[in-house]
């Protein structure tokens, strides 16, 4: 099946006084129609630069290597201006703060049939936006549609504007940070949202985000990104339970977790790379308890665990 | 608005592309540097006026009265820039018209700049009637016209030097207390002010240490700019004749003396007229330059 | 039955019937300003050495309640005891001296260093409000920065220098600077990456058992905030829901709105099991009875009649529900796909 994007050692680097600096390293990934994908990572990880990259919305002074494909056509290299047109058709994105996304001086019903109208073109059916505030469970819709964004909370905010990506029919849904502001009862409401998105259309979702709870709530797949590198890749189930990166790994037992009836933690040392001191090795390897000479001279090839899940790492041929 | 769901306000949140032909004069580093030479410049003939400039700014020459700047064909390599109908040389009394009218500019600033951050600061920081009072009275003055001002001073207590900074630093001394106040407002809710509230810092220092300190920024570039207007204000009341007064040299002061002589004698308006124009578009460029260094939201 | 098994001491804090209530302005030009009632009636104790966790997501209360018992904020009903003493009436020497007793730690770790101050002077700065000689201060900063793990010479350098897990940290020196006896963490770790809120809360309850410090820890993810406690309230729209000891909270929750949080951060079921319908009542429109009636599926007219007082349930457990003994049914089950 083609997939619906494709990156092929896909770099970005951004040009600053300080000299060039590594964003994403050579990352090689592709998405399949209809796949709700998480990517993971931490502040330097690269992950946002990589959903802005796969977007195209990097900054001026970002240079890209590498292709980006999308729906079987090469989108990297091509005009900003045509890739522009891709927003909001094939492409819709829900942006990690609701409170700026929506516009403070317009009622939500005519931000709403404006988008429909320019997506779909002519007036859009009256009853449209009201179909759309109930497809995401939004309390009293017919209000809602008069009311003002600043009216509902952040959690209401997200969900107008997740069903406005989603009545867009487009194929893929990227999503930065799209539950941080959230409180987790709410967050819930939201990942189910996702979910129901691609059951009844088939959208593709990415997911961007630091918190590996909602990765493992809703995503079926899991890319972990660390100092611009992808470092591991598979089914969100088997990467949680039996992760083979020493960082995925480290990650996961330092996040408070019930277990049992007790809260355990394991602490990492050391601090998330500097991006300007990056370079051809593991990022990784300075806080590696496995880390060897290879390590540092060169960053590791891809091995298979199973046919979806690959890892990245020197460490990783014998299991753990 | 928008088309799809990336709305206005989120497409301003990502990045942008660059479109072709954008001017943006401040990035590059032409413009500021010559801005910044030019008020070098102009600051330096104030400060080394009496050493540099070639004649008295007062001493008459009637034989050659009203000569042409250098480069004309009647015009003498002893009068660069010319002389007016006293025979006076023009290019020195720039200079010693750039040293009242800076100065003024400077002093005007510097004492509006000091009251109105004082009152901003505090006005800001406690809020509640001290606040609502000060800005009452800060509006009160803003909403005085300036030319009225000045000559309702000038008629009380005459014209001078003295008297054109008072009438300045009482115009200015409000749009200092309320940029300050509204960033004070955002300043104190952030959470080092609140974390030495907690351990028993006193207001008083509270306000010296952590809110002061924090606004210099944007007091910086008003200032700035607060001194291309100064210049105009003076020069304008000079002009009218109700600003600086002779024997005292002052840009606006030339301006009016050489009114009556425009026709035939040009130089002697036109050459402080430009100097005036560079002298405020220099300030002006140079804050405007500052500002977007320091601001990183205002960005080109 | 119900156990008393509390300790006999005082304990260290006592919070009585608290409430307070912000003027929010009125919508016209007539309309009269209203009360937006944040706090409403919270009760609860922390012993000395040990730390009280308070659990509440947005709209709780619970950084009111912080900022209350640092004195940021004046109750407008109840009382705090802090060792004995209500803390809001107090003469100046006592005030000072509080602020010796207290101090704290906040979320943002961007915001909490005043950008042009070093690092020493930052770290120095409760002690030189408390008069300390500079003597006394100089040698002070560097034992404190090593306290947190940190090289003691930092003492000359500018926050931007610093990540926000090691910003984090110079907080926390400066709030041991004054030896304080109880510490109020208001969210110490969410803004700090993920890797790094281990580091920092490893380091928090190394600090408690070296230092025999009382912590307030409030925070909205229940797995955090239960690893440091030895007990947990949870808050829901300005009450208190439930109090027990945060192990067996977590092992059998009996508020519903409890229920929900364990479930979700203990992931225990899959996506949609957990679902908590409806949305935060509005704080101008308080509903009757028991506030989480809107959103409960246990709710019954008693709990819109009554609110349920917070009583004790079982053994040093506290809950504010009038159906808590059918907690178990309290789970919901998935909610059918809405079609369109």
């Amino acid at each position: 099946m083609t997939p619906l994007v494709d990156l092929r050692q896909v770099s970005v680097t951004f040009g600053t006084s300080q000299g060039p600096i590594l964003a994403v390293s050579a990352v090689d990934l592709a998405i399949r129609p209809g796949e709700i994908v998480g990517i993971a990572g931490e502040s330097g990880s690269g992950k946002t630069t990589l959903c802005r990259a796969i977007m195209g919305a990097l900054p001026d002074e970002a240079r890209l290597s590498g292709e980006i494909w999308f729906a079987g056509t090469r989108i990297s290299g091509r005009p900003v201006a045509e890739i522009r047109r891709l927003w909001g058709r094939e492409i819709a994105m829900v942006l990690q703060n609701p409170m700026t996304a929506l516009d403070p001086l317009y009622p939500i019903g005519s931000q709403i049939d404006e988008m429909i109208g320019v997506r779909f073109g002519a007036a859009a059916l009256p009853g449209r936006a009201l179909e759309i505030l109930r497809s995401v469970h939004l309390t009293a819709p017919e209000l809602r549609l008069r009311q003002y964004p600043h009216q509902l909370s952040g959690g209401m905010r997200q969900r107008v504007l997740i069903g406005m990506a989603s009545a867009t029919r487009a194929k893929l849904l990227l999503a930065d940070e799209p539950t941080t502001a959230l409180d987790a009862t709410i967050q819930e409401e939201i990942l189910v949202l996702f979910r129901e998105i691609r059951d009844r259309s088939g959208t593709a979702i990415v997911i961007v985000t630091h918190d590996l709870g909602v990765i493992r709530r809703v995503c079926e797949r899991v890319i972990v990104m660390y100092g611009g590198r992808v470092v591991e890749d598979g089914p969100t189930e088997a990467v949680f339970t039996a992760p083979r990166h020493p960082y995925t790994r480290a990650l996961l037992e330092s996040l408070p977790r019930i277990e049992g009836e007790e809260i355990v933690l394991q602490a990492i040392d050391g601090q998330v790379p500097d991006p300007s001191e990056l370079g051809d090795f593991c990022p990784f390897s300075p806080r590696c308890r496995l880390a060897r000479e290879a390590c540092l001279a060169k960053f590791p090839g891809e091995t298979r665990v199973t046919g979806a899940h690959r890892v990245f790492c020197w460490a990783a041929e014998q299991p753990p | 608005m928008n088309a799809g769901t990336v709305t206005p306000a989120a497409e301003q949140a990502l990045p942008r592309r660059r479109r072709l032909g954008r001017w943006r004069p401040l990035q590059s580093p032409g413009l500021p540097l010559l801005a910044t030479a030019t008020c070098a410049v102009l600051v330096a003939a104030a400060v080394l006026g009496p050493w540099i400039s070639p004649y008295a700014k007062d001493s008459v020459d009637l034989a050659n009265a009203i000569a042409p700047p250098a480069w004309q064909p009647d015009g003498t390599a002893a009068h660069l820039l010319g002389t007016d109908q006293l025979g006076r040389d023009v290019l020195s009394r720039l200079i010693a018209g750039a040293r009242i009218s800076l100065a003024a500019a400077a002093a005007a600033t510097l004492l509006g700049g000091s009251i109105g951050v004082a009152v901003g600061v505090v006005a800001g920081y406690i809020g509640g009637l001290a606040d609502a009072v000060a800005m009452r009275i800060s509006d009160a003055f803003l909403a005085v016209p300036f030319i009225l001002l000045a000559l309702a001073v000038v008629a009380v207590l005459g014209s001078g030097f003295g008297n054109i900074i008072l009438v300045i630093v009482v115009t200015n001394w409000p749009r200092y207390a309320r940029l300050v106040r509204s960033e004070v407002i955002g300043i104190k809710h952030r959470d080092f002010v609140t974390l030495a509230r907690i351990a028993g810092v006193p207001p008083a220092r509270i306000m010296l240490r952590h809110i002061l300190p924090n606004t210099l920024n944007s007091v910086t570039v008003l200032g700035i700019l607060d001194v291309g207007r100064a210049i105009i204000l003076e020069s304008s009341l000079s002009f009218l004749g109700v600003g600086i007064q002779p024997p005292d040299v002052s840009w606006g002061l030339m301006l009016a003396d050489g009114r009556t002589l425009l026709g035939f004698a040009w130089w002697l308006t036109t050459l402080p007229g430009v100097v005036i124009v560079a002298a405020v578009m220099s300030f002006n460029t140079l804050g405007y330059w500052l500002k977007a260094r320091l601001d990183p939201r205002a960005g080109a | 039955m119900i156990s008393s098994a509390e300790p006999a001491l005082e304990p260290m804090v006592r919070v009585d019937g608290l409430s307070k209530s912000f003027p929010v302005r009125g919508r016209g030009l007539l309309a009269r300003a209203a009360e937006v009632l944040a706090v409403e009636d919270v009760s609860f104790t922390i012993n000395a050495g040990s730390t009280f966790g308070l659990v509440g997501e947005s709209g709780s209360g619970k950084s009111t309640i912080a900022r209350i018992l640092l004195k940021l904020e004046i109750p407008s009903a109840g009382r705090v005891l802090v060792e004995g003493r209500d803390i809001f009436r107090q003469t100046k020497s006592e005030e000072k001296a509080y602020r010796r007793l207290v101090q704290a730690v906040l979320q943002d770790p961007y915001g909490a260093l005043s950008p042009r101050m070093r690092v020493r002077s930052i770290v120095a700065e409760p002690l030189a409000a408390q008069g300390e000689s500079r003597g006394a201060i100089d040698a002070a900063v560097p034992r404190l920065l090593e306290a947190v793990g940190l090289p003691s010479q930092l003492g000359p350098s500018y926050p931007h220098q610093f990540s926000g897990g090691q910003r984090q940290r110079i907080a926390i020196a400066r709030a041991l600077s004054v030896e304080p006896r109880l510490l109020v963490l208001d969210e110490p770790v969410s803004a700090l990456d993920v890797s790094i809120r281990a580091q920092v809360l490893a380091l928090l309850r190394d600090m408690q058992q070296r230092m025999g410090l009382t912590y307030l820890f409030i925070g909205h993810d229940l797995a955090v905030v239960n690893y440091l406690s030895a007990r947990v309230g949870v808050l829901y729209f300005g009450r208190v829901v439930e109090i027990g000891d945060s192990n067996d909270v977590l092992r059998r929750p009996l508020h519903p709105y409890t229920r929900r949080l364990v479930a979700i951060a203990a992931m225990r079921e899959p996506l949609g099991r957990n679902r908590l319908q409806g949305e935060l009542p509005d704080p101008r429109n308080r509903p009757s009875g028991c506030h989480f009636r809107t959103r409960c599926p246990l709710a019954t007219d008693i709990c819109a009649e009554e609110r349920p007082p917070l009583h004790p349930f079982r053994a040093r457990r506290l809950v504010a529900c009038h159906h808590a003994e059918r907690a178990e049914e309290a789970d919901v089950p998935p909610i059918a796909a809405v079609p369109g």
